[in-house]
């Protein structure tokens, strides 16, 4: 377990159903210039890869392949850095398994 | 829908707010249960291992047509660390009952089953409707939801939250904290599909028969949390978990950790061959007792996940959500069945009836127990060393028993120190009694 291969969690999403709200992201990120340590840490910690840095340092969202979590919300939410709603109804990914 | 009024609204339809609304309208109770997902099942994220106790006090004969995988006949616990387990194993064939106490399960079809039963006993569940918030009067008293269905209120005498970990509405209205990422995990999961035969014979089953491997140790790479292996008929659950501060602390990812889990010299092999058909990940409540929010107030209760109810050490949670959302539903029966109001003084006899139950008094017991798990030493040191002092012990090289035993001790001292290991133990001996 050493040498470890990068791991592209886009191939264990492309196993899920989702029905995508286009145009209309449950989360989002709220405005900065400069992301705090927390909310950078979402880079690593989104379990689908949601969020990602851009190339002037800002931490941006995609939520097509969000599985609705939570664990941003845990994270940022509460200090601001995040609005964190449920897809609407019907919406969102859809486990045929879970 | 404006103009009813129901005696309950359920929000959520896992096992908490199934149990609930089942309950409630076998006996004639008017309940509308709204499921934010496609079908119930849809959001809803579990292991998943049935334990059948709780749900045969409300469906006593469920196993007649429940959609369940496998009954469990053995239980693995393994310490690992990089390239060794160290494991303890119960097997037998008393598990091989008639009705069988454990079974593994997939919850989107155990869910709908649920919610086809909730249905014929008379509840209206309505799906693809997300719950955005309470309604209050002038009083604050909660009379009823709003959707994002359309703008109007529906009303109902009692609102029972069964919304789930990250439920919404609860956290919305200021009647429950939002979790703290130090008191809930992130667990992250894959389906692997396999021939029924294959998965029999690397797991030493026949027909039916399951098994669940719990598995601690260097694969959650310092940090607090668990990983698990449990069988179903055609494929296997296998996930890992850690606290979220732990993964915010650490910067590693879930699907890193369970890739790097998967890859794993004794898990590897069972797994070869496989075809992963599902990847999901979920937030587990771990902070025990003392993270459980207020449960009741005026015209509404919480059950579930949504108010902590998971025994992190037995890993039991739907069990404890099914007995939660029963409890709630009896305590509505009983304030209906003598018209009392559903005001928080009357629906307080929610609380008296889980006190006395076994969800608060093992919640009770384990009250310090979180708090005692923040401890890198337990899922690095100790499986370190355990399985060193088991490889000296086994390996047969010309070296004298006594002098393998002091190595043993003395590789331990050295590692964690007398006042180290004393602490820890006393530490988890308090915690655990």
């Amino acid at each position: 377990m050493s040498a470890e291969p990068a791991v592209r969690v886009e191939d264990k999403l492309f196993q899920n159903r989702y029905l995508v709200d286009a145009g209309r992201p449950h989360i989002t990120v709220t405005p900065h210039e400069v992301p705090s340590p927390r909310l950078l840490s979402l880079t690593k910690v989104c379990p689908a890869g949601c969020y990602a840095q851009s190339d002037t340092g800002q931490v941006e969202i995609t939520t097509d392949g969000c599985v609705e979590c939570g664990t941003c919300r845990v994270i940022a939410e509460p200090t601001g850095e995040i609005t964190w709603n449920y897809p609407r109804g019907g919406f969102g990914v859809l486990f045929k398994f879970g | 829908m404006a103009d009813e009024k129901f005696d309950t609204i359920v929000i959520g339809a896992g096992p908490s707010g199934n149990a609930c609304a089942y309950t409630l309208a076998k006996r004639g109770l008017k309940v509308l249960q709204l499921e934010r997902g496609e079908y119930p099942g849809s959001k809803n994220v579990q292991g998943a291992i049935l334990y059948a106790d709780a749900l045969e006090t409300i469906i006593p004969d469920f196993r007649k047509d429940a959609p369940l995988e496998r009954h469990i006949i053995e239980q693995r616990i393994w310490m690992m660390d990089d390239r060794s387990y160290c494991g303890a194993h119960y097997r037998s064939e008393d598990f091989n009952e008639e009705q069988p106490n454990r079974y593994t399960i997939i919850r989107a079809p155990f869910d709908k089953w649920f919610s086809r039963k909730v249905a014929a006993a008379g509840a209206l569940v309505i799906c693809e409707t997300t719950v955005l918030e309470l309604v209050r009067d002038a009083d604050g008293k909660v009379i009823g939801v709003r959707t994002d269905r359309d703008g109007d209120p529906i009303y109902a005498d009692v609102v029972v939250m069964a919304e789930g970990v990250s439920g919404l509405v609860g956290a919305r209205a200021g009647l429950r904290p939002v979790p703290k990422p130090d008191t809930v995990a992130l667990a992250v999961k894959e389906m692997h599909f396999l021939p029924k035969e294959t998965i029999e014979a690397r797991f030493n089953l026949k027909g039916d028969e399951g098994v669940v491997i719990e598995a601690a140790g260097t694969i959650t790479k310092g940090m607090t949390g668990t990983g698990f292996i449990y069988t179903n008929k055609e494929c296997i659950s296998i996930g890992i978990g850690c606290l979220i501060s732990d993964f915010a602390e650490t910067g590693q990812t879930p699907y890193g950790l369970l890739d790097s889990f998967k890859s794993h010299p004794s898990v590897k092999p069972l797994l070869a061959g496989s075809e992963v058909k599902e990847y999901a990940a979920h937030m587990i409540p771990e902070g025990g007792y003392k993270a459980i929010p207020q449960l009741y107030g005026d015209g509404w209760l919480i059950v579930g996940d949504a108010g902590q109810f998971v025994n992190a050490v037995h890993r039991e949670g739907s069990n404890l959500a099914m007995t939660t959302g029963r409890l709630a539903a009896e305590t509505i029966l009983e304030l209906k069945s003598r018209h009392a109001p559903l005001t928080a003084a009357n629906l307080a006899s929610y609380k008296k009836r889980l006190d006395e139950s076994f969800v608060m008094k093992d919640l009770k017991k384990y009250r310090n127990l979180p708090g005692t798990l923040h401890n890198k030493h337990l899922f690095t040191t100790y499986p370190q060393l355990l399985s060193k002092a088991a490889q000296t012990w086994f390996r047969v090289d010309g070296i004298d028993k006594k002098s393998k035993e002091e190595a043993i001790v003395h590789s331990f001292f050295k590692a964690r120190s007398l006042k180290g290991i004393l602490g820890d133990a006393i530490g988890m001996v308090r915690a655990w009694r």
